[in-house]
């Protein structure tokens, strides 16, 4: 594990090991809040911090903290950054803040962070714990904002609605009206939408990956088939 | 040496909570004031948008008193009213009030009553009723909420405070009676708890005395 480079890093957080297509983790909030493009951006940002915090804080005291007592510092500081994150964002954000509200003190509960300051913070160093959580939260985050379009553009047939919520006034013409006329489709911003839409995101990643694996390539493409 | 390895390991964990205390103690102080102020001015919005700042005078916020009246304004927890004035001399006031039976529990709403007991207004407030057919009554969706605006407990009359399909003169939505039909019961109550109290509202709780606004 530690002799992996940062592309490879950056691959797994991304891609490979993505939170939420192939560890499912963290998929309360991913569920509930994804019935937006804009709430998933705000949620998968305020992760992305997060994670980006936690590791590096984590990383630089890996040597500091003794194996028995790990856990409930690791969680003492997961805790105080999220909550330090929610007061910012009610005070910078409010309207944004009171949609997801509720959602922002459950990333103390994503077990992807926690996992993250297990099994890779606690054993990197700074800069490698840094680019494992920017990715890590970016592949989670992408994840949030493709399940919300995915959603928001059957259920609604609009994209980025209410996008003025995070970026200001000037950015309600950034809505997106896709269909003209659209009656709406309820079960995709219900949370059954939520599963099946989960469920076909993480099928479509399994074909691309599959394609990928088959396409007659060099030496790691055979690799990866005789993995399989 | 356990114990003394204990005790380092007590002593660390005791110096990360301190960490972790201090930073959010160092992030409220810096963002409690504006926090105040965000959710003071959020207030202040939806109270201008049922009672325009040009009718009062007064600081409706800071006037207002608290009130409990589980059977008519649908909550065993206390309201708040909100009072405008106008060189001293009651206008209107706006209220919290709970509709109990919402088709996914309680549906928050705000009142706002003019001296005379006609409606200046209502919102919702605070809703989890299905996207797309109950939550037409907030305003974002559309505008059925407007129908309050200038009715009254004569106009129409008590049993046609209902929805068209009950016999009353207010509009269901296709798909969604209940959530309606709990706004206007909800609004029907609030204003015959106005008409009850009209006399007590407007008085005491003045000059900066008022009631903490209770945080969800």
């Amino acid at each position: 594990m530690a002799d992996k480079t940062l592309r490879q890093i950056a691959g797994d957080g991304l891609w490979h090991n993505n939170v939420a297509f192939v560890q499912i983790l963290g998929l309360c909030p991913l569920l509930a809040v994804t019935s937006s493009v804009v709430n998933g951006l705000g949620l998968g940002l305020a992760t992305l911090l997060t994670l980006v915090l936690s590791n590096v804080t984590v990383s630089a005291i890996r040597n500091l903290i003794r194996p028995d007592i790990r856990i409930p510092v690791f969680v003492m500081l997961i805790a105080s950054i999220v909550t330090a994150i929610e007061l910012a964002m009610h005070a910078w954000f409010h309207e944004l803040h009171g949609i997801l509200g509720i959602f922002i003190p459950l990333i103390v509960t994503n077990c992807s962070i926690l996992g993250r300051a297990e099994a890779f913070a606690s054993k990197n160093n700074i800069g490698r714990s840094f680019v494992d959580g920017l990715t890590m939260g970016l592949g989670f985050a992408a994840a949030l904002v493709l399940l919300g379009a995915m959603r928001e553009l059957l259920g609604a047939g609009t994209l980025f609605d209410q996008a003025h919520l995070m970026f200001g006034e000037a950015a309600r013409a950034f809505r997106l009206t896709v269909f003209e006329d659209y009656k709406g489709f309820l079960l995709a911003i219900l949370p059954p939408g939520a599963f099946i839409g989960l469920g076909l995101l993480i099928a479509l990643k399994n074909v691309i990956d599959q394609r990928r694996a088959a396409a007659p390539q060099p030496a790691p493409a055979a690799a990866e088939l005789a993995a399989e | 040496m356990p114990l003394k390895k204990m005790l380092l390991s007590a002593s660390l964990l005791g110096l990360f909570a301190v960490l972790g205390t201090a930073l959010v103690a160092f992030t409220y102080e810096s963002t409690h004031e504006r926090i105040a102020q965000n959710e003071r001015n959020t207030l202040l919005r939806s109270l201008h948008a049922l009672i325009p700042p040009e009718r009062h005078d007064n600081d409706p916020v800071t006037d207002s008193i608290a009130v409990t009246d589980t059977a008519l304004l649908g909550s065993p927890l206390p309201q708040q009213v909100y009072r405008a004035r106008k060189d001293g001399e009651p206008v209107a006031l706006a209220l919290t009030a709970v509709a109990p039976d919402g088709y996914s529990g309680d549906i928050g709403l705000l009142i706002a009553i003019n001296h005379d007991g006609s409606l200046a207004g209502v919102r919702v407030t605070a809703h989890r009723e299905t996207p797309g057919l109950g939550d037409k009554v907030d305003v974002a969706r559309t505008d059925w909420v407007h129908a309050f605006a200038g009715r009254s407990l004569s106009n129409p009359l008590p049993d046609k405070w209902k929805v068209k399909k009950d016999g009353g003169v207010f509009d269901q939505f296709t798909g969604a009676t209940v959530t309606p039909r709990a706004v206007v019961k909800a609004v029907r109550n609030a204003l015959d708890y106005y008409q009850q109290h009209r006399d007590t509202l407007f008085d005491g709780g003045r000059s900066g005395a008022a009631q903490e606004v209770p945080h969800g």
